[in-house]
């Protein structure tokens, strides 16, 4: 029963080893976007986890930027910013669409200027 | 009057006002919001709200929790703030999930499963005194009366008893097998951080055997400990606790902390002048040494418990002595010794790449062990048990997609000796035993983080007599609309019943024993299986500016395959035997509604109904034994604002009222030891008031049963305890009566 436990731990431990070896499958990136509220951080992280490859998006109101982690592989950080754009918020490099921008929410339309 | 004119006065100040929220996006109360350099802060309530006046000299605000790192913002005008904490990873991380201690009794919004937590707050509002009191105060756990034997409690959750609950400390199973029934009792409530009640079958990680509910119970981590904490209780009829908690930060990376509680209940009482004591004679000591190590930047954190209990009760007729009427018949009497033995060791690792990946390993080794006797009846069991489970959590593309993927062994060792005194039925036998099992599981989440949440589990085992079998979870949320949650839930559970050690009550009694033999695995009866389906919504709303909530739940449980204690067959007998498919079921519904009446004064209400019924062998279909159908539950909490040094006062108050609950049958015995089918409906009520004189100095005084309610006959046959019809087992209200305490907490910062 021992032996089960120990081949599962090495199985489990070369599996994780692996996925950390390759180091751009975990790129880690903070790029400024704007928002305001709690609903434009769940449709901008919903935005980036839509980008095959993003692995984690973690939007801050307060510092107005995403903390994403991806896979460089699949995707790159512009793909990001134009899903991001897409869905009406400006990012550090792309921006958004007056057309899309006016789509939001009120309480989403953050200050552009 | 002033004290409206005061807040209405308040509100024409400009106020700053914002949300803190955790890394899940979620509410965090009591998290600490205050200027920099100057005395003025608060803290968030239980929405993560919080309200500071706002003065234009003032630049900077800092907000600190616990396990987050603290943050200050520069805030230059009035205006709304959100802000996100992030967890200060290595002193937040729990090798399995992150829990927190949140401000007091709080259903989760987006937990797939139907999931409340319990803060610390919560705790102290029952100042007594282990765990299973503890849930006088919640609605969906129901405690029973001690019966005069043990002086403990047991819970029930769906209007099933405690081994139909998975009870877990820190995620490892706990209250298990010898402690099924009492083990709970045995976890002093000063140890405990926060309590998570999951209703419903609950996620497969830890296990197969739930079926009705999980508890889990977090103790004190010594990274987030006091260095110093003393409670003293006393409290009529001689109980008196005493708890001290010691804790050192050895290092950056290793903290410890012990606690050590002692209790005991030094004289006797005869309230209903039976001749029997109400509350056993009782001693305990219990140790715990606790060790955390954690390196955030590595991702590294680590648990080591050690722990030791010894536990004295001695109960029976009033002037029984154990040296001299021990197995005679001068007088009845009973003892009971428990020791236990808990090694517990957790590994946890998170990638520091990857957040969202972590890898954990729990192992725990308990021994338990009891010897006692009631009167000419003994009962001895000792198990020696080994748990392990490696638990992977990771994402499958992104974090919309979680899952949780690992093993469990687990090994148990009885030894149980049953002794009767009568010719028929059990008289003499060991029923030494081998449990082991190992299994593995795999449970995906899918979370769109906004309105759906899917929790599908799945675990396959192999045990040495339930055999090989597959445990299928499912549990899924819903936001229909703003504040509206709806929950479904399904899923299987099997277990060994260990019919002994869960009916311990039943040695306090001249019933005669009998298992009907099936050729099963298990004590020759076939194990528990069950099917249990809930759905639940819950419903936020605002009412005069105030929030309120309201929640339905409905369950059902359907067994496949129960084992029986039929005490309906005849006063004198308890007889084991197996029901099949459709034979057993229990249906619970509740309505709960909670409300902010003002500021700090909540009021929290439940109706509970409950249809637990069994097809007997001998006496056809029947409402199960000393379950009322209908409950009703008010609990008034009310605390002044906390003043400068943190002076406060809190009031709490609790009422049950309980309809009548079916009787075992004592329709043969003489009419002076017979009991009505059913037992009268009854009211109760407890109430305590807490008084901090500072922020680490408190007394309370409380009271419990006030309105002094009493079973008028508690032990059938007390007169002729060597009789036919001796019975203490049949306790439907409480026998002690009121009851009066007091005590004080110290804490050194």
């Amino acid at each position: 029963m021992k032996k089960v436990i120990v081949i599962l731990i090495i199985i489990l431990t070369g599996f994780a080893a692996q996925a950390q070896e390759k180091k751009n499958k975990n790129a880690k990136h903070e790029i400024a976007v704007k928002g305001n509220c709690e609903m434009c951080e769940k449709r901008i992280e919903k935005a980036a986890l839509g980008v095959k490859g993003v692995k984690s998006a973690d939007w801050h109101a307060d510092h107005q930027d995403l903390h994403l982690i991806i896979d460089e592989n699949k995707c790159s950080l512009d793909d990001v910013r134009k899903a991001i754009a897409k869905s009406g918020h400006d990012t550090d490099t792309v921006k958004a669409d007056d057309k899309d921008y006016e789509k939001l929410h009120d309480c989403c339309q953050y200050d552009r200027g | 009057m002033l004290f409206l004119l005061s807040a209405a006065f308040a509100q024409a100040q400009e106020t700053l006002s914002g949300k803190i929220l955790d890394e899940q996006k979620q509410p965090l109360p009591g998290a600490s919001v205050y200027w920099l350099n100057t005395s003025t802060g608060t803290s968030t309530d239980g929405d993560g709200l919080f309200e500071l006046p706002y003065k234009p000299e003032n630049k900077q605000i800092v907000i600190s929790y616990i396990g987050y790192r603290t943050d200050t913002l520069a805030v230059s005008s009035p205006a709304y703030i959100t802000h996100t904490m992030t967890p200060d990873k290595g002193r937040e991380l729990d090798v399995v999930e992150v829990n927190k201690t949140r401000s007091s009794l709080e259903r989760s919004h987006v937990e797939a499963a139907n999931v409340t937590n319990m803060g610390s707050k919560e705790l102290l509002k029952a100042a007594c005194c282990n765990i299973a009191e503890s849930f006088e105060t919640n609605p969906s756990v129901d405690v029973n009366f001690s019966d005069a034997l043990t002086g403990t409690r047991q819970i029930k959750m769906l209007g099933l008893t405690s081994p139909y609950l998975l009870i877990a400390e820190e995620n490892i199973p706990a209250v298990r097998g010898a402690s099924q029934a009492y083990g709970l009792s045995f976890v002093p409530g000063t140890w405990v951080e926060s309590i998570q009640i999951t209703k419903g079958a609950g996620p497969v990680i830890n296990g197969y055997e739930s079926i009705s509910g999980q508890i889990n119970y977090e103790l004190i981590k010594p990274a987030d400990d006091i260095p110093f904490f003393l409670n003293a209780y006393g409290a009529m009829g001689g109980r008196f606790e005493l708890n001290t908690h010691f804790n050192k930060k050895v290092s950056d990376k290793w903290s410890s902390s012990l606690f050590v509680h002692g209790n005991t209940r030094a004289f006797k009482n005869d309230m209903n002048d039976d001749g029997f004591l109400d509350n056993p004679l009782a001693k305990q000591i219990n140790v715990l040494n606790r060790w955390q190590y954690s390196d955030p930047d590595k991702g590294w954190v680590s648990f080591i418990n050690a722990r030791y209990m010894r536990d004295e009760k001695q109960t029976g007729e009033v002037d029984f002595d154990p040296d001299t009427d021990k197995f005679t018949t001068n007088q009845w009497g009973s003892e009971i010794d428990t020791d236990k033995l808990d090694l517990s060791a957790k590994l946890g690792y998170v990638f520091p790449d990857m957040p969202y990946q972590s890898i954990g390993l729990q192992t725990a080794y308990n021994w338990h062990r009891q010897d006692s006797y009631f009167g000419f009846n003994r009962y001895d069991i000792d198990q020696k048990s080994f748990y392990s489970n490696l638990i992977l959590n990771s994402i499958i593309n992104n974090t919309l997609n979680k899952f949780s993927a690992g093993l469990n062994f687990s090994y148990d060792k009885y030894k149980e000796f049953v002794a009767l005194p009568g010719t028929f039925g059990l008289t003499s036998r060991d029923f030494d035993r081998v449990d082991n099992s190992v299994g593995a599981f795999f449970e995906y989440t899918y979370d769109n983080t906004d309105d759906l949440t899917i929790a599908a589990g799945a675990r396959f085992d192999v045990h040495n007599r339930l055999g090989a079998f597959f445990t299928p979870r499912l549990h899924l949320r819903y936001n229909p609309w703003d504040r509206g949650v709806l929950r479904l839930s399904a899923g299987r559970g099997k277990r060994a019943a260990n019919i002994f050690a869960e009916n311990q009550q039943y040695f306090g009694s001249s019933r005669q024993f009998f298992i009907n033999n099936n050729n099963g695995n298990v004590y020759g009866l076939n194990p528990e299986i069950a099917w249990n389906y809930g759905i639940s919504f819950m419903q936020g709303f605002t009412l005069f500016n105030k929030n309120a909530e309201f929640v339905l739940d409905f369950y059902r449980t359907d067994f496949q395959e129960k084992v029986v204690a039929d005490v309906y067959a005849s006063p004198q007998h308890l007889v084991f035997y197996n029901v099949g498919s459709g034979s057993a079921y229990a249906n619970s519904f509740q309505a709960e509604l909670n409300y902010e009446i003002t500021r700090h004064f909540n009021i929290r209400t439940a109706y509970k109904y409950y249809d637990v019924a069994t097809d007997y062998l001998y006496t056809g279909n029947q409402q199960m034994p000393l379950q009322p159908k209908h409950r009703f539950f008010t609990n008034l909490a009310y605390e002044t604002h906390v003043h400068e040094g943190g002076k406060q006062w809190k009031f709490d108050f609790t009422y049950n009222w309980l309809g009548k609950q079916r009787l075992p049958y004592t329709g043969s015995n003489p009419v002076a030891d017979r009991m009505p089918e059913y037992s009268p409906s009854f009211s109760l009520m407890n109430a305590q008031i807490t008084r901090s004189f500072s922020s680490v100095f408190e007394v309370y005084v409380g009271g419990e049963n006030i309105g002094n309610y009493r079973q008028d006959k508690a032990i059938l046959g007390a007169d002729n305890p060597f009789g036919p019809n001796f019975d203490t087992s049949v306790i439907y209200a409480p026998v002690f009566g009121q009851m009066y305490y007091a005590g004080l907490r110290f804490k050194i910062k």
